[in-house]
């Protein structure tokens, strides 16, 4: 999730909740055992304690709003910059990117959970946490890995056996946590640890599945082609001798990726979602300064009906402009596969039916007002309205949560790390349903079930199973008049 | 989740037996640590008095011979009040293990049924404590958004359930057709409202409690809806899978209780005390011999044994089949020392018995810590029981601690040992892909089907 981007609408937040947050607990004491929360200082001297001394000198002389636009700007460009960096390096990098983005959240989230409940002393509790973390990490990262490089791991025979029992390591794994866990209560701290596990669970399942969902977001792509091509090989290395009688079809020759690690971007269904959310920030944030008049939401003074309106539009437009550029280029639109020829990733195929230009009929009203009667547009960008109107209308409601939440345990942000805006929860936090949204999107109205994962679930059933389900699906094409005489011999 | 049984090993503080002064002095011990350790810092003087205060005016459950029926009252008011508990507690024993049995006779469908009905009063009693914890009776709509998000999840697991095993009903019906294509996306919408609900139901003076409160309903749907689906989809691999790991617990408890009563010495943990190392072995090989011998004699008849399915022609659950290799009586040849002592060559058994000796040592090394999590719990939240509703035993929760991990652990057992994908999911995952993806699919099977000599390739149908 390189998505590191200037939270433009969250920064006018923090004065008015501290100035709240202030009078609401006289007494908020938390600051002794946690330095972090800085509940009771201004929000200037926290950014400005980690901000480079160069920064400090060069801003010195402007005054001390003005300073802070500037310091959050510079580092929202620097995000932004690392952000196509990471692109530019490639599926493997941005994996990892991923896993560190959510240690860190993880990290965070249970370092406020310590904080809360003065934690630190628990026995064996932080071990136990990073080690279910672990746990579930693993669980995650196996089934992804035993999707997307499947033929690699039948290969090997140490991957073949941990993939197989995949899921009972797993779940022993966990047990051996769960156990620990229960020897480890101590009498006077029940309810602490109880807490502390419960808080701990409750992260793993924001953080983790979410971060899981996205990295299915990066290799998942739509059916291509190649799906033929895919098959064979499956089948190919299953029977291991006996030749298919064809070829691969010819259009999978020289994987593209030899040439070209430098296009070789993961794709559209990565990117466009992340990105409509930065949009959605940073135009809601404009609006509302530009034309700011009618508060949200309570829980957030700073929001306003017209940047949330404004960002609406902009986000839905941006969200167009974006998916017709990405999905000209073909090492944007095809799914991320693994090449057992040349061992590494390719990133090539034939663009299925979503990204290929079609001509749409406009409707009549706005034929008038556009003078045009059809309009050439990628299938993907009506799809890419309906994630931009997400981003921008429930999105933000991921961000009011986090609100909520630090307000209800009176910190100001989730942690420190990135100078101006926060942690990096504070960055990701109206991503929280967004992964899962685009996830179960793909899944239900762009295409269904992976057919070649399916095809490998086939080769694994008894003989008699595959036999019922062929003859099922046999009947079904039928009634569905699919098959001719000659194709059914 | 049917474990409706005597629960004689997994006591914790349950039943008129445990003295209540434990419960007092663990209160005044928390207590003092709790507010010792607030003291360096005022702010949790709105949360930590929050806590301590809970912690002293948690009201105590009224003791549970409150619900025995006036019958059994009366026909036990001669007895010491030690032995009146413990034939209450045998009398509920035997009436939920006969109930346990007429619902087995009903068939699957009232189980399923019956697991739902556990699933949903378990929720209850658990939201129940959360909400006495908090005080947040009167926190804004926070009990219909429990129940709701109740509903969502179950919406969520009976949809992927039904679609799994009524796909040729489903196939028929177009509605339907519409709701399990969509499932997911509809599922995940009615989520989003109750997410959308609950942001907007936040109250400034009560932040902290209505996020407690959403937490604790997240933790308690992992822990119960989770279970109570793998329960079904075990149920639905075969009654068998379903009965053998439950009645291995229950008899892990009750095992685990009489070799504690005769012969225990050695404490097996702090956290329960009644507890001992005797009952834990003595139950251990207990279990794994009735386990054996249940697993015999169950693998007979094909109503436990054949995987639960759908008849659209008859609109009913049927267990008929032929029961696979796993039911099927071989010879295993005993290894020398058993050849010695037995005085026989090779021995005549299910492949199941191997099996359900994993599944009965799992009941009784793994499954206590269930009970002692539960018994943690209750610890520390000063609570006696879960909640009152069976005479002599608790709640339902009280029960069904033991089973957490069970039916987990089944489940992944069955997916990793026994059996591959589920075919009726691949076959309805086959129906839902676009025409021509099936139809390449089509092709491509039935060449490997050819390949393989599955398929003759001159069979016309």
């Amino acid at each position: 999730m390189t998505e590191l981007r200037q939270r433009a609408v969250r920064e006018p937040d923090a004065p008015p909740e501290d100035k709240e947050s202030e009078s609401e607990a006289k007494v908020d004491g938390e600051t002794a055992s946690d330095s972090e929360s800085r509940a009771e200082t201004a929000p200037l001297s926290a950014s400005a304690d980690d901000t480079p001394e160069v920064l400090n000198r060069a801003l010195s002389n402007l005054s001390s709003r003005w300073k802070n636009w500037w310091v959050r700007g510079i580092l929202t460009l620097a995000m932004i910059a690392f952000f196509f960096i990471i692109i530019y390096l490639g599926p493997m990098v941005l994996m990892i990117i991923v896993m560190c983005v959510q240690i860190k959240c993880f990290h965070e989230i249970i370092t406020i959970g310590y904080n809360v409940y003065h934690s630190y002393d628990l026995p064996w509790f932080r071990t136990l946490s990073w080690y279910f973390l672990l746990c579930v990490n693993y669980f995650f990262y196996g089934e992804t890995v035993t999707d997307y490089f499947f033929t690699l791991v039948q290969r090997e025979e140490p991957l073949r056996i941990l993939s197989k029992y995949h899921r009972f390591i797993s779940f022993t794994l966990y047990l051996i946590g769960f156990c620990m866990f229960v020897l480890s209560l101590v009498k006077k701290h029940y309810r602490l640890q109880f807490y502390m596990f419960g808080w701990t669970h409750v992260t793993l399942l924001i953080v983790v599945t979410q971060s899981h969902l996205v990295i299915h977001n990066l290799f998942e792509g739509m059916i291509c082609s190649n799906l033929y091509y895919h098959v064979h090989m499956l089948l190919y290395n299953n029977n291991n001798k006996k030749a298919f009688h064809r070829t691969p079809p010819p259009f999978i020759e020289e994987p593209f990726s030899k040439h070209l690690n430098v296009c070789c971007v993961p794709g559209t269904r990565f990117i466009v979602p992340i990105s409509c959310v930065i949009c959605n920030d940073i135009m809601a944030y404009m609006f509302g300064f530009f034309f700011g008049r009618t508060p949200l939401i309570k829980l957030s003074p700073k929001k306003t009906w017209e940047g949330f309106i404004g960002g609406f539009f902009a986000t839905v437009v941006f969200g167009l402009l974006l998916s017709y550029v990405m999905s000209g280029y073909r090492c944007f639109v095809c799914p991320v596969e693994y090449n057992n020829d040349t061992n590494s990733f390719t990133v090539d195929c034939e663009p299925s039916d979503l990204f290929r230009l079609q001509e749409y009929n406009i409707p009549e009203v706005i034929q008038s007002v556009i003078g045009v009667t059809t309009v050439w547009m990628y299938p993907f960008q009506i799809h890419s309205i309906a994630l931009s109107t997400f981003a921008s209308l429930i999105g933000p409601f991921g961000g009011f949560f986090a609100s909520g939440f630090k307000r209800a345990f009176k910190i100001k942000d989730f942690a420190n790390t990135i100078p101006g805006h926060g942690g990096i929860m504070d960055r990701f936090d109206c991503q929280y349903l967004m992964a899962t949204f685009v996830n179960v999107y793909i899944a239900s109205f762009i295409r269904g079930p992976n057919p070649s994962k399916l095809i490998q679930q086939f080769l694994t059933l008894r003989p008699d199973q595959q036999l019922h389900i062929f003859n099922t699906l046999r009947s079904h094409l039928a009634d569905k008049g699919m098959l001719t005489a000659a194709e059914d011999e | 989740m049917l474990e409706l049984r005597h629960r004689g090993g997994c006591p914790g503080p349950g039943g008129a037996v445990a003295p209540p002064p434990r419960e007092g002095e663990a209160a005044g011990g928390d207590h003092e640590t709790e507010s010792t350790s607030d003291k360096e810092t005022d702010i949790d003087d709105r949360y930590g008095d929050l806590d301590s205060r809970i912690d002293s005016d948690i009201p105590e459950i009224p003791p549970s011979s409150d619900r025995t029926p006036e019958i059994l009252k009366k026909a036990l008011s001669g007895l010491s009040s030690r032995w009146k508990n413990w034939w209450i507690r045998g009398i509920l024993t035997l009436t939920m293990i006969s109930v346990f049995f007429l619902i087995i006779y009903m068939g699957s469908f009232m189980l399923m049924l019956l697991v739902l009905g556990i699933q949903v009063k378990c929720f209850h009693e658990i939201i129940t404590i959360g909400y006495r914890v908090y005080r947040s009776y009167d926190l804004p709509w926070f009990r219909t958004l429990s129940w709701y998000f109740l509903l969502c999840v179950n919406y969520f697991f009976y949809g992927e359930t039904v679609a799994d095993y009524f796909a040729t009903f489903v196939q028929r019906e177009e509605q339907l057709q519409f709701l399990i294509r969509y499932h997911r996306f509809i599922s995940f919408a009615l989520y989003l409202a109750g997410f959308c609900m609950f942001v907007l139901s936040l109250v400034k003076k009560h932040y902290r409690l209505q996020f407690y409160m959403f937490a604790w309903t997240h933790v308690t749907l992992l822990i119960t809806v989770t279970q109570s689906h793998l329960v079904i989809q075990n149920l639905f691999e075969g009654m068998i899978w379903f009965l053998v790991p439950i009645s291995s617990v229950i008899c892990n408890d009750i095992t685990a209780y009489l070799f504690g009563f005769f012969f225990g010495r050695t404490p097996l943990i702090k956290l329960s005390p009644k507890k001992t190392w005797e009952g834990f072995i003595g139950g251990f090989f207990s279990t794994v011999v009735f386990g054996f011998i249940a697993a015999y004699m169950l693998s007979k008849y094909q109503y436990f044994v054949c995987p639960v399915e759908y008849r659209s022609d008859v609109n009913s659950f049927v267990t008929e089949c032929e029961p696979s290799e796993l039911f099927k009586l071989q010879s295993y040849s005993l290894p020398p020392f058993l050849k010695t002592v037995l005085r026989r060559e090779t021995v005549s058994l299910y492949p199941f018995q191997i099996h359900s000796i994993a599944l009965s040592t799992f009941a009784s090394l793994i499954g206590p810590f269930g009970g002692f999590f539960a018994s943690g719990f209750k610890r520390a939240f000063k609570i006696k029981d879960f909640a009152n509703t069976i005479p002599g035993h608790g709640g339902i929760m009280d029960r069904f601690d033991c089973q957490y991990l069970m039916a987990t652990f089944v489940h992944v057992y069955i997916t990793s040992f026994i059996r591959g994908p589920n075919p009726s999911k691949v076959l309805q995952q086959l129906l839902v892909l676009q025409p021509e993806q099936q139809l390449n699919i089509y092709k491509t099977l039935k060449t490997h089907l050819i390949e393989k000599g599955i398929l003759q390739p001159t069979l016309k149908v």
